[in-house]
């Protein structure tokens, strides 16, 4: 009983303070508030980038050409081959004749080109379109393929995926390294802005200590407060990534640049971001105000 | 850890020897011993510098004594650790020259704050506030803040404060130090009244001679850090 007393008391005491001495708290929240707009925008190019960089690896492809005089049994076989291999997900097989009909549907210069074009003299080859399971292994993979005997060429686009894979690795490690750099930052400027917050009520501790009240009743309203300053200092972030990530998704219809570029649907993700601001909002509080009353108590 | 001295079960606080030197290296207090018996009105008398502030702060644990023994009604203050302080604490009121009251809280507020922080039920805690006020002759101003009372009923709003938990000992610290002669009589005789009505032991480090001499109570007198007298009853003269 005595526990729940204290514990009502602390949370009232902190909703008072935070009003009572309201430019103080209004500068804690301000520091929260600009942090946490600044890392749910990191959070939310981290989770887009990534999403990006597993649609687009789920869209690679290696496309094996293979020999003019292949037989239909070969291509059996080599079928049953390729998909024993360990890294290669799904296969599909088109033969020269439906290549030569899809890219003569694709244009009117193919398609007068190409008319002429019988089955024997078609220049084009037999592929193989393969899906791997683990992208990063993809060029072992195509290598291997290679150098199968009814296999003339093998195509991935080579230098282009390994350079945006490495690219993006780097831009995802940049953006979580920001991330955690500013949360630091923002404990440190609340153990700082909390700090004057208990200095100004230095004589309210000093009178607590004298009527006797032991070190946790004296903690806990303050690190209350600082929650309370985290939870209010992550509103405007939250409000701001729900109606702001929406706009944006509605006024680019979800693609950024080109349809290559898909963004996260907004439900449930801004839910999902919006709960982990306020959690590192609240953290945030109640570990800046934990170690600044444990400073100042000298404990 | 157990503390294993025989008290006199009308001792108190027993203080053995006790010396005090601050760190900057001035000695406050030489050689100290007494005893103060349960129930007593002791003034703690001497000129600036004589160490009676020290030795109240010592009593409450402000200050560590640098050697000797000090029981404060049981407890060893001397080995108290820091996070056990607040034990010693809830056996103590203490009342300072300045009042600390907080300037945003009511009179009622400001002694409800110290029943409140330790946990208090809200009925309890009005009941037990109403009647510290009372004592205090406070009653009618309970709603207001501490700025619009005089500096007398703003150290009687502290009285109210430092007794309203039911302490066996009321520390007082020069609590006459800032209020004209008139004003200081009054509130002796508030503490007068409490040390008769709640048989509260009541500590009070004054160098106000007039007091002193118009109360006739038992006298601690200190001059250098040294004892020079402990009488039973007696006015002020060096």
């Amino acid at each position: 009983m005595k526990f729940l007393r204290l514990l009502k008391r602390s949370i009232r005491e902190a909703f008072k303070s935070v009003f009572r001495n309201f430019s103080l708290s209004l500068a804690s929240i301000s520091c929260i508030t600009i942090t946490l707009i600044i890392v749910a925008a990191s959070i939310i190019i981290t989770f887009n980038l990534q999403n990006f960089t597993s649609e687009m690896e789920k869209d690679l492809t290696i496309v094996v050409f293979l020999d003019n005089n292949i037989n239909e049994e070969e291509i059996d076989t080599l079928m049953t081959e390729l998909r024993d291999m360990s890294n290669v997900e799904s296969l599909t097989y088109q033969s020269k004749a439906s290549i030569k009909e899809e890219m003569r549907k694709e244009s009117e210069v193919f398609d007068e080109v190409m008319s002429t074009w019988s089955d024997e003299d078609n220049p084009l080859k037999d592929t193989f379109q393969i899906k791997v399971k683990d992208v990063e292994k993809i060029s072992d993979t195509a290598e291997s393929i290679e150098k199968m005997e009814e296999v003339s060429s093998v195509k991935y686009g080579e230098g282009m995926v390994d350079n945006l894979l490495l690219a993006f690795e780097s831009i995802q490690k940049i953006s979580y390294g920001v991330v955690i750099a500013l949360v630091l930052v923002t404990v440190f400027l609340i153990i700082n802005t909390i700090k004057l917050t208990i200095f100004s009520r230095k004589r309210e501790i000093s009178i607590m200590r004298l009527v006797g009240a032991s070190n946790f009743m004296i903690k806990t309203p303050f690190i209350v407060e600082g929650m309370v300053l985290g939870m209010f200092g992550s509103i405007i972030p939250i409000l701001i990534i729900c109606f702001g990530y929406v706009a944006l998704y509605d006024h680019t219809n979800g693609y950024l640049y080109s349809q290559m570029i898909t963004l996260i649907e907004p439900e449930p993700f801004i839910y999902m971001i919006s709960g982990i601001i306020l959690v590192i909002g609240i953290i945030v509080g109640m570990v800046g105000s934990a170690s600044a009353v444990r400073k100042y108590l000298k404990i | 850890m157990k503390v294993m001295v025989m008290i006199k079960p009308m001792d108190l606080i027993r203080v053995r020897n006790v010396n005090k030197q601050y760190k900057n290296g001035v000695t406050a207090i030489y050689d100290l011993s007494l005893n103060i018996k349960k129930g007593s009105f002791v003034f703690v008398i001497g000129g600036s510098g004589s160490g009676k502030s020290t030795f109240i702060k010592m009593l409450y644990r402000e200050e560590k004594p640098t050697s000797g023994e000090i029981i404060v009604g049981g407890i060893n203050v001397a080995k108290l650790r820091n996070a056990k302080v607040y034990k010693l604490r809830r056996k103590l009121g203490i009342v300072f020259q300045d009042y600390r009251l907080l300037p945003k809280q009511t009179v009622y507020e400001n002694v409800a704050f110290a029943m409140e922080v330790l946990g208090s039920p809200k009925q309890e805690t009005r009941r037990k506030v109403l009647k510290a006020l009372e004592l205090v002759g406070l009653k009618g101003k309970i709603h207001n803040y501490p700025d619009q009372l005089s500096g007398g009923e703003q150290q009687r709003v502290a009285i109210a404060r430092a007794i309203v938990n039911e302490p066996k000992i009321l520390l007082c610290d020069e609590p006459t130090g800032n209020l004209d002669p008139e004003r200081s009589i009054e509130i002796v005789k508030v503490l007068d009244e409490i040390n008769k009505t709640c048989g509260t032991t009541i500590i009070m480090a004054t160098h106000d001679k007039d007091i002193v001499n118009t109360m006739q109570k038992e006298i601690i007198l200190l001059k250098d850090g040294r004892l020079i007298k402990h009488a039973e009853k007696g006015g002020y003269e060096e």
